[in-house]
Formats: structure tokens, sequence, C-alpha cells
């Protein structure tokens, strides 16, 4: 491809808009995603649109942690492409897309000893040098990022004798001070108890609600999924089955498709999202 | 005095200093980083302790020499015969010492990092093997003929040469999809064990003088070294420190696992292998010059580590702590023990191989819990 028609798509894709009209932040087209030999996830297509929080549900293996590796440039497609803004994010410095997209990995890990205020501060890493490690613009947000979390009072404990609630405030407090619009987030509340869940997950909202953030997460428990994103994605053996809102998504036939569960659904009594009432596998 | 000499910090004053606690910052022109008053003082104290060390390195000898004199000598003055044997006679063997410590201390510290586990150390994976074991190959088959310049040039690119295809043959049996430290430090422990063989087969093949030459070497000598086992050790720092600093900023990064620092926007792959490639030429230029010093890779960069606090081994530390180190060994090899002198490895794996052991144990403890 010469780089003129690379260009023209590139703008082609940049016009391009979602269903509703907004614009697509995040896009996969016919990407094949695996490791080695085997395929993972094929032909898949999906678009990310700007503002909203998208949650991607399946059962184990479906492919969905893979799909969020895929979108965030941490593994590259075999066939196909992700495009960031209608660019191919394999062809932009990585780090030029670390300022708009940050990521949170599954149980992510932090050397032992290193304390709250050091591992937030590296969020700030994209945007540092190796002579500029902790300018005025770094300290203001990473001050800012745990206060908005709440572990202000935490910056000097060490990350490993914190509970699994607060570690994991203190990650998404990273991903925070790194300053991008964009978060991928997968499985952001395993090994969680459910008052934590929500907690993780009332924080992943405001940061949608007040700091505007487009949020792709993967997540297993249903109704949190349901209560907490605006578009659900639901997954099976690598494909997509379902996308849309929760109403439309969680629906008794399609849990009998996509998790061989046979459930009621019923309004959540609390947000009046779709509560899984689950019957029995069958 | 009634009153404070000094206004003290109120709470809000504190917060506009310090407005993420525990970083403080320190700014000039665009430059900045953090303060940390502990790392500071550290290196002070132990760049003490380096150059008393090699003052009293030198000092010692059949004509012996007091520290104030061999520090007036150093810095120019002292009367002629002074000059002669410390400038001349000592001074060279404490100072391929200590750029060779703090090489391998920099080289093990890199390496502890880019592995996040202190049994990544170039003496343990086998890179300070494959360095003796490239150079001893060529004493053995040079035999009498390796003398001169040929020895001069011929073993240092010997060693680096074994220490790089070492290195490689290591991190390639250890990839999978990425490198995990533990891997690395297991097939590097079986990769050493089998440079281990090649060197005492070496040793057993090899006519008598050069078994001996050779034996002095890999026990990591400082014996009759000249300046011309200062300089290719002293060149290596000087382009490699900077370098190691400089990529001590993305190194930092690589600590929090593959899929984070590629997230942070590092290539994690290149970053790797540059650090990698670093501390394997300084493990085997230190190595060239006064053979494998057991330990002191392992060792410095964790001393440095607790000394500091720090969550992973600090570059600047790790070089003065492994500096002073081996000076401090290589005095106890020669003074210690009457009229013996001892190469200077024997003492540093004393010091060092109950280290080991200690972190064997703990290591083992934390894979469990």
């Amino acid at each position: 491809m010469t780089p003129n028609a690379d260009t023209a798509l590139a703008e082609d894709t940049q016009a391009s808009a979602g269903p509703d009209g907004s614009r697509v932040r995040l896009r996969a087209e016919g990407v094949r995603l695996g490791y080695g030999e085997r395929v993972v996830v094929d032909d898949l297509d999906l678009d990310v649109l700007q503002g909203t929080v998208t949650a991607v549900i399946g059962p184990n293996g479906c492919g969905k942690s893979t799909l969020l590796r895929a979108l965030g440039r941490l593994l590259k497609p075999s066939r196909g492409h992700v495009l960031l803004d209608g660019r191919k994010i394999d062809e932009m410095p990585t780090k030029q897309v670390a300022t708009v997209l940050g990521l949170l990995p599954q149980a992510p890990t932090a050397p032992e000893g290193l304390t709250v205020g050091d591992l937030v501060a590296r969020g700030r890493h994209p945007h540092q040098a190796w002579y500029r490690q902790w300018s005025g613009d770094d300290e203001e947000a990473v001050a800012e990022a745990l206060a908005w979390t709440g572990i202000s009072d935490l910056a000097e404990r060490p990350v490993d004798e914190l509970s699994g609630g607060q570690r994991q405030r203190a990650w998404i407090s990273m991903a925070l001070a790194q300053g991008t619009d964009l978060l991928l987030l997968d499985e952001p509340t395993t090994f969680l108890d459910l008052a934590h869940q929500v907690e993780v997950l009332e924080l992943v909202e405001r940061l949608h609600d007040e700091r505007g953030r487009t949020v792709v997460m993967v997540l297993h428990d249903l109704n949190l999924a349901a209560r907490y994103a605006d578009r659900l994605v639901a997954m099976k053996a690598g494909r997509i089955v379902a996308q849309g809102p929760p109403v439309e998504v969680i629906t008794e036939p399609l849990l009998r498709e996509v998790f061989g569960l046979e459930a009621r659904v019923i309004p959540d009594p609390v947000a009046g999202t779709p509560l899984v009432v689950p019957v029995g596998t069958r | 005095m009634a009153a404070p000499a000094r206004p003290t910090l109120g709470p809000a004053a504190r917060e506009v200093l310090e407005r993420v606690p525990g970083r403080r910052p320190f700014r000039r022109g665009p430059v900045s980083g953090v303060w940390r008053a502990r790392n500071v003082l550290v290196l002070a104290v132990s760049l003490i302790v380096l150059v008393l060390a090699v003052a009293l390195n030198v000092g010692r000898g059949e004509f012996p020499i007091g520290i104030p004199d061999v520090l007036a000598t150093l810095v120019g003055g002292g009367d002629p015969s002074q000059q002669f044997i410390v400038l001349e006679l000592r001074l060279p063997r404490s100072l391929t010492g200590l750029l060779v410590g703090g090489a391998l201390a920099v080289s093990g510290a890199i390496m502890q990092s880019i592995a996040r586990n202190p049994l990544a150390s170039p003496d343990i994976i086998g890179i300070t093997w494959g360095a003796s074991a490239a150079a001893v190959t060529l004493i053995v088959l040079g035999g009498a003929g390796l003398v001169g310049t040929l020895a001069a040039v011929g073993l240092p690119i010997a060693a680096l040469v074994g220490g790089l295809l070492a290195a490689t043959v290591i991190y390639g049996l250890a990839w999978r999809k990425g490198i995990q430290g533990f891997r690395l430090v297991l097939v590097g422990i079986g990769i050493n064990a089998m440079l281990v063989a090649v060197v005492n087969w070496l040793l057993i093949v090899a006519q008598v003088y050069e078994a001996a030459r050779a034996t002095v070497w890999i026990n990591g000598s400082l014996n009759a070294r000249g300046w011309e086992h200062v300089v290719p050790v002293g060149l290596a720092l000087l382009i490699l420190v900077p370098a190691a600093l400089v990529l001590s900023f993305v190194m930092g990064a690589l600590q929090y696992g593959d899929d984070t620092a590629r997230g942070l926007g590092v290539r994690v792959n290149g970053a790797r292998s540059l650090l990698l490639l670093v501390a394997v030429v300084l493990a085997g230029v230190a190595t060239a010059s006064a053979g494998p010093i057991a330990f002191v890779a392992l060792v410095s960069p964790q001393i440095a580590q607790r000394l500091i606090g720090s969550s992973r081994p600090p570059i600047g530390a790790s070089l003065v702590i492994g500096a002073a180190l081996t000076v401090v060994a290589d005095l106890i090899a020669r003074t210690a023990f009457g009229g013996v002198e001892l190469p200077v490895g024997v003492v540093t794996a004393v010091l060092g191989a109950p280290y080991l052991l200690y972190l064997l144990v703990t290591q083992g403890r934390e894979a469990r819990a």
C-alpha cells in the first residue's frame, strides 16, 4: 500500500461514526487473534465509541481477554487491524499510544516494597524522559489521581501491604495519572469481595461520568456488567454473539446460547438494569 | 534560644513542597526528579568507604605508607619514592579492583532488574563463566605464544565474545513469548554448570604451565595488575555507566511486568535487549581484566537496594558499593593470611556464598507463599 492510500484510508476511517453518530475511538477490523498456532478469535469486528463504558462478557476461554489485549496493542493480530482514532495502532509509536490509551492488565504485579506514591507516579512514564522524571505537571497529575481515588494518605505505604480493594484503587489511580482518555481494564474486580467489586466499578463509573473517560473492560459478573456498563459485548468461542445496551443483550435466550445457563432475567430492583437469576445449567 | 532559629514549615507549606508524600521534587531547568536524601547519604558514605579502602590497600605492603601520605600522593603530593610506589606499583591493582567491582555490580543491578529476580546476576547465570570459558580456551590453546599484545588484546576480546555468546544462548533458551525471571535463572544455572565443566575439562587437558595460569585467572585475581588492565575497564565504564543511568529510566517501567510496561509505552523487547547488552559487556570486560570474581555482581546491588530502601537495585549506589566491596576483599586477601596472598575471588566467595544461601532459602519461601 502506498503512503497516500494509507492516509486516505485513515481519513476515511476517522470520519466514520457509530450508529448513533458518536466517534469511533477504537476499532477492530476483521482481526484474527491467537497464540502460536491456536486461533482464539477469528474475523472479529468491533467499534468502541467515544464516551461509552463497554463491558465484554462471555464464558471462560471465549477470547474476551485476548480481544482486550489486542485493543491495547499487547497482542498483534495475525490478520486484520486495530485502529486507534482511525490509525493503525501497530504503526503508531507505542509511547504516543500510551498518552491516549491506558490499560490495566489482569492481576498486575508491582515490585516488592514499592510505595503507592511511586506506583501512581509510574503512570506518568509516557510523559517523561530520563532527565525529566518528576515535573510540575507530573506532580500535579499524581497528587490529583491519588486524591481522586481516595488514597492520598496511603502514598507512603508499600503496595504489597495494602488490602485487595486498596491495591486495585492504587492501580486505577496509576491509570488515571497516565492521563489517557481511553482505558482498558482486564477483569478489574478479580479476587475482590463483592463490596470492593462495587467500589471499583463505582470508581470506573465516576471516571466516565466526571472525567469523560471511554472505558472498555472485561467483566465476569453479568449483573455488575449490566449495571455499570452502557454497552455490553457478549462473546462465545471467539465471536461476538450480541452487542448493545444491557437490556438488549442480557436476555434469557442469549444466556442459554452463550453461557448454557437457564436463567430468569428480571429488572434490578436498585438500578432497573437486567438482573440474572440462575435456574441451573443444562 | 526560646524561639526556633528557623521558621518551621506548617502543613500547608509542606504540601506545596511535597504534594505527593514521599516524593519531594528536585527541579533545575528542564531536569527534574525526586529528591531522596537517603540516596545521597548512602552514596556519600560508600564513596568515603571506597576512598579509605583504596588508601589502606595502597598503603599496605612491604613498604607501608600511612593513609594520609597515600591520599596526599594521590592528589599530587608525596616524595618521589612514595609517588613511584603508590602510582606505579600499587595503585593500578586497587584501581583495577575498584573498576572491575563497579562494572560487575552495575551489570548485576541491571540483570536483577530486568529479570525481577536477585538471583539473575551474571555470576550465577553463566555470563562471567561464558567469558571465562572463552578466555581459558585461548590461554590453553595459545600456550606459550600468548604473551604481550596478543594476551592484552586477545583475552579481553575472547572474554567479551564468550560472555555475549553465553548471554545469547541463555536468553534464547529462556525465551517464551517474553522473558520470565525465574526461567532465565534456571536456564542460566544450567548453562553455568556446563561452562564450569568445560573450563575444568580444559584445565585437565592443558599443559601444566597454562593450567596454572588459567587457574589463577579463573579464581579472580588482582595480582600484578598494571595500568594496561585499568584502561580497558575504565573506558568501558566511562561509556557504559552513563548509558546504564539513562536506561535505568526505562528499567523502572520494566519492573512492572511486560503488559504494564507496554501499556506505559515501553518497547519492552528492544529496551530489555539493550540493557542486557550493556550488562553483558560490563561483565565481560570486568571478567577479562580480573577473572570471574565471584558474588560481587550478586551481592552489591542487593546491599545497595537495602541501604537505600528502593524497590529495585540502584545503579549509582551499586557501582560504588561493588567497587568498595572488591577493594576491601582484596585488602583482606592480601593481608589477612600472613605471607600468603589469596586471589580476591576466594574472599568474595567466602563473603558472598552465605548470602546466596540466604537468597535461595527466602526465594523458595516466597514462591510457595
